[in-house]
């Protein structure tokens, strides 16, 4: 389908959902978080229309909506989704009025701009996916950093203000250097193509034939503002103090769509622009990923803080996430974006389920809680079932995503070395160790908190969050074709990108 | 050497503000209620001038003999200036309430120092360059003291003054240096001889003193020494005009002399320019985290925005001098917007400009917090805000003339200016305010600067139409 309007309504529907909410009286605050939820809903029942009509077997950019917008600059408004980015423009879609509902308890202040400000992240995140030219692009990237910010900051913990900040200039650094690759590479690119532009499509067919010591560069500085918001092994520590401080609603949003822009940017622009670069770069992507596989799980294993441990835990299947994009087999690769979901679906159960247990007790100690499944047994099974989905065991979600990444890195020709396989798969073991011993520690054995006798369990509201993503982690894990199937095409193509090169051998003219 | 009636109105936007000016001046002698006609008055007269300029932006003629050009980016200058001015105007109606410190001279001390940024923008001569520096200086220098009553403000006034006319030394010393070598004064007759002249000791030399003169009024770094004493000094709306209308001015002298003089072929200059503008920007950002104080704050912030501005220079390519132009349109409307808000919050006797006073300001006065958020988000270059695009666009002239170095150090600057400009958000919306205190209720003032915001976030996420203006009249 072309020239079609449904991604930009999509995009439409949080803008003016935002805005409405901002004419509504503050103290209406029933009102408000109504409107939020009704906005974000029509949003995810248009994601649905646009995956009902999606052809599985095209592989190109489909549901295009294209415009001139800065004719001096040929920048275009330009979107529209292939199966990389349909998936997670559904998972956007499907958590944030889940998140909305979920934080019904939790913000108590304020309602009204959390509401704006989660639909205007909203906009962000799904501009990010859906965007076709460079520079809408990064202007979707760095907005969103925007209420991201804010939500950490006036809603967060108590060092709220440090780790706000650390979040906002971290990543602004990382992303502030891509924007000079994104310039050099439009600027370079125009000799060839006969015109200036920042046009995806366009790029693709020119970018891959710099010379490999040119794509090396302008890989680095993508991959640097990428890693960033993976994170990738060693520039993580952002992560933890963003998670832990940000709010429920907050820590979700971040672990389960935000980080995923990280990876959806590697799959994206790193691997199509510079295919030369990225097999170049693949072994050490894969050792850092690696490192951030074990890295994570074994300080995941020593936090006493249920949300750090969890931090900690995102680190660590990021790592796969990366290490299946790097090793460019059909395997690997769609194992990768399916765990992109699966992380987004289990990272996401953990965290509101860690908020739900602290809005009643106010404590995220691991050693304050114990024996807690007598008191609260809905609570209990629903931990359960997410650490599960989270460990990978058969049955669930998380088992098909790593599971396709160790197979397809295992055959994979660019790494063409077992060990990254072999030392990937102990983190499946450690997560295990982690997660199991967070719960039993959580859940078994007597109450030895007297204050947790009196603890409630999970409430309606409580529930109807949770159940919607349970059905889902249960059936990426039974059936997975169904969102195997959307990616496949698309997959397919981008390794075909990467590894069927043309010479590169443009020569960069000099204009000086 | 003469000029008829014709080339008066062929200018008509100088002369209406020249009008303007000398009924301004009966005004004040005659009415006692001077106070509350000449702000409108001047307010009324900017809007002539603004939208004529704009009406007529595509003859482009030069007139008084050879001495002044209209037409092109000439008039998206004057339109700059005239909006500035508007923005100033609106923004002094409560200002000097507040202080109680109306005198007559303060509306038409600015409208002439907005004539004398005019004929900077349209000189065609170096005289001109110089008679509308002093113009625009001669009035700066006695608003920056208007204050009297206020040390700071004398002290702030006479160290203008003094730095001031020695840099207009350097400057006419270098016009002086140049005549020698060509005998001319005339930019299209130095155009002309330009390639006999690039090998010229004595030309260079005089250039050189040019831009270290100009580089004095757009604060760019070893110049910048006055920049924060005086913002800091003297009132804070006067402080705005300097900072946008007074760099905007010198900026575009030096964009007609690269344009027209050299056609962008003065490479040479270039390392002195790329040297300036890093050092501005890594000083500028750097030393503005450590101020305590918000309007010296801005005042680093604004030497840093020079340090970009000058990479469109030192590009010396048109995407260049088009990024110069849009760069300055969108910083006038952020630093009047960021400058407006100081001046709604700022107490009498120059309470609450520091930092510290902006804690809980969210609490207070969401709209204001609101509004200022947006500054500090354009002045720290993010997207969708008109910050953004503008360095977007230098960045690609930067790139396009092997400048990617340059590209990369302003992004490094930048930064660690974000760091600076979110402090403000983190006081306005994270932290409970420290000490209460009453705000001024000021309607006009806050509609000045919600005009300035609009024209931030427009120019940011619809700069296509203005840009295309721009480049269709380099």
């Amino acid at each position: 389908m072309e020239n079609s309007f449904l991604i930009s309504y999509l995009l439409l529907i949080p803008l003016i959902g935002s805005f409405l909410i901002l004419l509504i009286p503050r103290d209406n605050e029933k009102a408000i978080r109504y409107a939020g939820v009704l906005f974000s809903t029509i949003a995810f029942i248009l994601s649905l229309v646009i995956f009902y009509f999606f052809d599985y077997n095209h592989s190109g950019f489909q549901f295009i909506h294209k415009f001139g917008w800065i004719a001096n600059l040929n920048i275009s408004y330009n979107v529209g989704v292939d199966g990389l980015s349909l998936l997670l423009v559904l998972l956007t879609t499907f958590l944030t009025p889940l998140t909305l509902i979920s934080s019904w308890a939790g913000i108590n202040k304020k309602v009204k701009e959390f509401t704006f400000l989660m639909l205007m992240l909203e906009l962000g995140m799904l501009g990010v996916f859906v965007s076709l030219d460079l520079f809408l692009f990064y202007i979707f990237w760095e907005a969103m950093l925007i209420p991201m910010y804010f939500i950490i900051g006036v809603w967060g913990g108590d060092r709220r203000i440090y780790a706000s900040v650390k979040f906002f200039v971290y990543t602004m650094f990382g992303s502030l250097l891509m924007l000079v690759a994104i310039v050099w590479l439009a600027v370079n690119a125009a000799p060839a193509l006969g015109h200036f532009s920042t046009d995806l499509v366009e790029l693709y067919s020119i970018s891959p034939k710099f010379e490999k010591e040119v794509q090396i560069w302008m890989f680095l500085a993508f991959a640097l503002s990428f890693s960033i918001k993976v994170p990738l092994f060693p520039l993580h520590t952002w992560l933890p103090d963003a998670h832990v401080q940000a709010p429920t609603a907050g820590s979700v949003i971040l672990a389960s769509v935000l980080l995923k822009m990280g990876t959806y940017g590697l799959l994206r622009f790193c691997l199509p622009l510079f295919p030369d670069a990225s097999i170049a770069a693949a072994p050490y992507m894969a050792v850092l990923a690696i490192i951030g596989i074990i890295y994570g799980a074994l300080v995941a294993m020593v936090q006493k803080d249920m949300k750090k441990l969890i931090a900690y835990s995102s680190v660590s299947h990021l790592g796969f996430v990366v290490l299946g994009i790097f090793a460019m087999s059909e395997e690997s690769v769609q194992g990768a974006v399916i765990q992109m979901v699966n992380h987004g679906l289990s990272t996401g159960a953990l965290f509101l389920l860690v908020g739900i247990i602290y809005e009643r007790t106010h404590t995220r100690e691991i050693s304050e809680y114990g024996g807690i499944a007598k008191v609260v047994p809905l609570y209990s099974v629903a931990l359960m079932v997410a650490s599960l989905s989270s460990i990978g065991l058969p049955g669930l979600n998380g088992f098909v995503g790593e599971f396709l990444i160790l197979v397809g890195s295992f055959k994979s020709q660019v790494y063409n070395n077992w060990w990254f396989t072999i030392f990937a798969t102990s983190g499946v073991i450690f997560a295990a160790v982690y997660l199991l011993w967070m719960y039993q520690r959580i859940i078994y054995g007597e109450v030895k908190n007297p204050r947790m006798n009196d603890l409630k369990d999970l409430n309606k509201r409580e529930i109807f969050v949770l159940v919607p993503i349970f059905i889902f982690i249960i059936w990426i894990g039974v059936y997975p074709g169904t969102f195997l199937n959307v990616s496949k095409a698309s997959t397919k193509k981008v390794i075909e990108q990467v590894l069927v090169n043309p010479n590169s051998n443009l020569k960069v003219t000099e204009n000086k | 050497m003469y000029f008829t009636f014709q080339d008066f109105y062929n200018t008509l936007p100088l002369t209406i503000i020249g009008a303007g000016i000398l009924l301004a001046i009966v005004i004040e002698i005659y009415s006692n209620k001077s106070e509350q006609i000449l702000p409108w008055f001047s307010v009324i007269i900017y809007l002539l001038a603004a939208s004529h300029s704009l009406a007529t932006i595509f003859t482009r003629e030069i007139y008084f003999n050879g001495m002044l050009g209209v037409g092109g980016n000439v008039h998206i200058f004057y339109a700059i200036f005239n909006i500035a001015g508007i923005i100033i105007a609106l923004l002094s109606i409560d200002y000097i309430k507040k202080y109680g410190m109306y005198y007559g001279e303060y509306y038409i001390l600015l409208m002439i120092s907005i004539l004398g940024m005019m004929f900077m923008a349209s000189a065609r001569d170096l005289f001109m360059v110089f008679l509308g520096l002093e113009v625009m200086s001669i009035c700066f220098y006695a608003m920056a003291g208007l204050n009297r009553r206020l040390l700071k403000a004398n002290e702030s006034s006479l160290k203008y003054f003094l730095l001031g006319s020695f840099a207009t030394g350097f400057l006419v010393y270098g016009v002086a240096l140049i005549y020698g070598a060509s005998n001319t004064t005339s930019f299209d007759v130095l155009r002309q001889n330009i390639s006999s002249l690039t090998t010229n000791i004595m030309f260079l030399t005089g250039l050189l003193m040019l831009l270290i003169g100009l580089s004095f009024k757009i604060a760019a770094f070893p110049f910048h020494m006055w920049v924060p004493d005086v913002y800091q000094g003297t009132s804070t709306t006067v402080a705005g005009i300097f900072s946008t209308g007074g760099k905007a001015a010198a900026f575009s002298a030096l964009v007609v002399i690269f344009s027209q003089v050299f056609g962008g072929s003065l490479n040479s200059f270039m390392p002195y320019l790329a040297i300036i503008s890093v050092l501005s920007m890594f000083y500028g950002a750097i030393v503005a985290i450590a101020q305590t104080d918000i309007k010296r704050m801005l005042a680093y912030s604004s030497i840093s925005h020079a340090g970009y501005i000058i990479i469109g220079l030192a590009a010396s390519n048109n995407d260049g001098i088009a990024g110069v132009v849009f760069y300055l349109i969108a910083y006038t409307f952020m630093n009047l917007g960021a400058f407006g808000i100081v001046a709604l919050v700022e107490g009498k006797n120059e309470e609450n400009l520091t930092l510290s006073s902006y804690a809980g300001l969210s609490n207070k006065k969401p709209v204001y917090a609101a509004l200022l958020a947006i500054l500090m988000f354009a002045l720290a270059g993010l997207p969708p805000f008109s910050g953004f695009f503008s360095k977007y666009y230098i960045f690609i002239a930067a790139v396009k003339s092997g400048l990617t170095w340059l590209a990369v150090l302003g992004v490094l600057s930048s930064t660690i200016s974000v760091y600076f400009y979110i402090r403000i958000i983190v006081l306005m919306y994270f932290r409970d305010s420290e000490k209460d205190f009453d705000i001024h209720k000021s309607p006009i003032g806050l509609a000045a600067v919600i005009i300035a915001v609009i024209f931030v976030i427009a120019l940011g996420i619809m700069p296509g139409d203005v840009l295309a203006l721009i480049t269709s009249n380099l």
